[in-house]
């Protein structure tokens, strides 16, 4: 069996910092990541986008920077297209599957570095075909460089929003319209938590997003409720309170929010974060979780962006080096000190941001009863509802009753809707409702890939 | 309002059962759960029903069960997930086929004609998917499976539709025979006191016994379970195999769910469990080379639940023979889903009327005493044919 000082699961700003970080220490270090190369959602496929005009900035620059980095590092062993799909905390073994062969490490320590997911935004007719969140969008261009062609509307709010707005358009994608969601007195709400100045330097990169996408002819809808995608084949338009949009493809948006699947299967502790309404891990100043084998660090942990994501991975690898007695104490929190500053300053905004971008209540629990609310199984918020009268009051009662949660994406997309139309059935906090409990394997493996592990006796 | 007359501790399908047994014979019960209805076996069995292949001493009430499950809709007013797709053991050598015949044989001697030879040919017929080595087998056409949790609460809401009270997050931290009462504190600080106690738990059951007075061996096993991705149909009944653990059916959904015996890791202070990555690759070797299909389908969960495992794999049921006013069914080894419509309603009678009519002899919690010091459980050492868990 192979054995790591530091595995590190998922290969974005915070698995590559850490990398970096942990191997400069000297640290033996394994960093498995799905995709098939280094940089995360937000870094996707850089080394292959060359100087792609459509994703100039930032993504180029910085992301091309961090990946070289990552590339050079000595003593770090890169396994792309591999999935993490168990975890024995008592012993530290982890199971990994590449090109269908399952294999058992040991690792002395484990990083989660599993990045965001979007927030699912399960209105009426989102499962149409041409209606996808805005980040399959983007990975379509980053990967494809395909662009949506005919009408399109982007209906959401967030950073994220403007940046795929102005993504497409460079690209050529067809006349588009932002509907923007987001709540009335947001903006005044937002200015009040503050942290302009500090946060001014990406506040002038959104704002010159925004006024970018207008100059190439991005129409805005401001104030947008009640949203629903209509057509009978695919989505043909759009319709909210006091209007309607013919369209080809309807991006939706509300957010990222942490991916905790593998954090919350493993049983760490978790806290409902109001302010950007998601579960996050309970972590310390270093990314330590609950559990002694285990931190987390990036969006993984708490919405950040990849600059405090990378600042948050270099902290856990840092604290891994000490916790195994490769650096004292001391050491550790001289050698943390500028990464920590990095962090706060990455942070600044996010409070601005979280306010600004509020989700409203029926993207977190879909008001219609018609609603899916989970794919897989063709699950409605009605019978949701349902489930919490006779009795779930969670969503593992209702995975349990209505296999909610139990289909391919193993209650990726449904876990939250699912205790916040519970929570709100019932009377109860999100937080009383509960996370849903994951189960391994955490990326589904064959029957086939399964069987073939070395067989032990079994008594 | 006067308070209870039984108290059963334990919120999972046999607890709940009893519980709903009780309240149809007029009495007064209060369910205590440690923490919420069907956490652990009751709500992540794979929901066999099954008399199939069943220890003789459980035969009878098995049988007898069954009959509640064809009629489980009209008892709790639930069709609970029941369907009668029948079960069927595979022989996957000669060997195998011997044990099976001398298993009917012995059976037909004893009076039982529920189970079934099939040939090679009839059991292609049965199951079309099955792999050539397969060279016969044995089935119960009545047999089937249900959805153990919605079972659970089926008879939850049909307990309390009668009165029943059902409290949850009620954990008993000690128990006191006062008066004629059992009066049980639980971590809340709140007091509950009846005439009778019911212990109705599950792995913890031996704990509980313990509590009051009496000394039961019982492990604990964290069963397996894998959940697949959705398949086009290709088999309808629940199938197990003669000389090794395995429990594999196509749910309605498609999805195949192949559970059995393998066990994970767990801890009865928590509750949590852990599984064991080796012998779930055991589990996906039978099931494979059982049914060759199955190679690329992914699996899409795996997970275990605790159950409590007595030394002869049969469970613990009937008045405690050391505490008065306790009647006792846990320790169910895997295999208690299916009896669970059947065994509140022997609690009932045992906490109403003293006695039973049902056979209960094998199950007495007392059968233990020469052992009481005795390790963790160990494997079945009587029963006639390996019992897949669920």
């Amino acid at each position: 069996m192979r054995r790591y000082d530091l595995a590190i699961a998922g290969a974005g700003p915070a698995g590559m910092a850490a990398a970096v970080e942990a191997a400069s220490l000297g640290l033996s270090v394994l960093v498995v990541d799905e995709q098939p190369a280094p940089g995360g959602q937000v870094f996707r496929a850089v080394e292959a986008a060359g100087a792609d005009p459509a994703l100039a900035g930032e993504f180029l620059d910085d992301g091309g920077a961090l990946v070289r980095g990552f590339r050079c590092a000595t003593g770090v062993d890169y396994s792309p297209r591999t999935a993490l799909w168990h975890v024995d905390l008592a012993t530290g073994v982890i199971s990994v599957l590449r090109d269908g062969v399952s294999e058992e490490i040991q690792a002395s320590r484990l990083l989660l570095a599993t990045g965001a997911q979007e927030r699912p935004v399960p209105i009426p007719g989102w499962t149409l075909p041409g209606v996808m969140g805005a980040g399959a969008a983007q990975i379509l261009l980053k990967t494809a460089g395909a662009v949506p062609q005919g009408p399109v509307v982007l209906a959401g709010q967030g950073p994220l929003a403007w940046l795929l707005a102005v993504q497409l358009l460079r690209a050529g994608a067809g006349p588009m319209t932002l509907l923007e969601t987001g709540g009335k007195g947001a903006l005044w709400d937002a200015f009040r938590a503050g942290g302009l100045w500090t946060g001014r330097r990406l506040l002038t990169k959104g704002i010159g997003l925004v006024r970018e996408a207008r100059r190439h002819g991005l129409s805005v809808v401001r104030g947008v409720r009640d949203l629903r995608a209509e057509g009978e084949d695919r989505v043909r338009r759009v319709r909210w309170a006091g209007g309607e949009l013919a369209c080809d493809t309807l991006l939706l948006h509300e957010g990222v929010i942490p991916s905790t699947h593998v954090s919350r299967a493993l049983g760490l502790e978790h806290h409902w974060d109001e302010a950007q309404r998601c579960w996050r891990p309970a972590l310390d100043e270093w990314g330590a979780s609950s559990h002694d084998l285990v931190a987390v660090a990036g969006d993984g942990g708490g919405i950040g962006g990849w600059e405090a994501a990378a600042a948050t991975g270099r902290l856990a690898a840092i604290d891994a080096a000490r916790r195994l007695g490769r650096l004292p104490a001391a050491e550790a929190a001289r050698r943390a000190a500028p990464h920590r500053a990095r962090l706060a300053a990455a942070l600044a905004l996010r409070p601005f941001l979280d306010r600004l971008y509020a989700p409203a209540p029926e993207v977190l629990a879909p008001r219609d009863d018609s609603t899916i609310v989970c794919r897989c199984e063709e699950i409605t918020a009605g019978q949701v509802r349902e489930a919490a009268r006779l009795g779930a009051t969670g969503p593992n009662q209702a995975k349990a009753y209505l296999r909610a949660g139990m289909g391919p994406c193993q209650g990726r997309m449904c876990g939250t809707t699912v205790a916040a139309v519970i929570a709100a059935e019932r009377g109860i906090s999100i937080e009383q409702a509960g996370t849903l409990r994951p189960r391994a394997p955490f990326k589904p493996l064959t029957v086939g890939e399964l069987a073939a592990l070395p067989p032990e006796e079994v008594g | 309002m006067s308070g209870p007359e039984v108290l059963v501790v334990g919120g999972g399908l046999h607890g709940l059962s009893a519980a709903f047994h009780l309240a149809r014979r007029g009495r007064r019960v209060r369910v205590l759960e440690a923490g919420r209805l069907a956490r652990h076996a009751s709500g992540f069995s794979a929901g066999g029903v099954r008399t199939l292949g069943r220890h003789p001493a459980e035969i009878p009430l098995a049988l007898e069960a069954l009959e509640l499950w064809h009629r489980i809709e009209e008892l709790v007013g639930d069709d609970c997930g029941f369907r009668a797709s029948g079960q069927v053991k595979v022989a996957e050598s000669e060997a195998d086929l011997a044990v099976l015949e001398e298993r009917a044989a012995a059976l037909r001697a004893a009076g039982y004609a529920h189970e079934e030879m099939v040939d090679a040919a009839g059991l292609r017929r049965l199951l079309p998917a099955v792999a050539p080595h397969a060279v016969g087998g044995m089935v119960v056409r009545r047999d089937g499976f249900a959805s153990p949790y919605r079972t659970s609460l089926a008879f939850g809401r049909a307990a309390r539709g009668l009165g029943a009270e059902i409290v949850e997050g009620a954990r008993v931290i000690a128990a006191e025979r006062r008066d004629g009462l059992w009066h049980l504190r639980t971590a809340d600080g709140a007091e509950h006191a009846a005439p009778v106690l019911v212990n109705a738990a599950g792995a913890w059951g031996a704990r509980l016994a313990r509590h009051l007075g009496e000394e039961i061996p019982l492990g604990f096993n964290a069963f397996m379970m894998m959940l697949t991705a959705r398949l086009p149909a290709f088999v309808t009944p629940v199938v197990g195999a003669t000389a090794r653990p395995i429990s594999f059916k196509q749910a309605e959904s498609g999805q195949v769910m192949i559970g059995g015996g393998h066990k994970g890791i767990g801890s009865l202070e928590s509750g949590a469990t852990t599984l064991n990555v080796e012998r779930l690759a055991y589990s996906a070797r039978t099931a494979l080379e059982l049914f060759p299909i199955l190679a690329e389908t992914r699996i899409v969960h795996a997970w275990a639940g605790i159950e409590g495992v007595t030394p002869d794999d049969i469970p613990v049921i009937g008045p405690s023979a050391l505490a008065e006013g306790v009647i006792h069914a846990f320790g169910f080894c895997g295999h208690g889903f299916e009896l669970g419509p059947l065994v509140g309603d022997i609690v009932a009678q045992l906490a109403t009327q003293g006695s039973t009519n049902r056979p209960i002899a094998a199950f007495a919690p007392g059968r233990f005493a020469s052992d009481r010091l005795g390790g963790p459980a160990a494997a079945a050492p009587r029963a006639a044919l390996p019992q897949p868990a669920g």
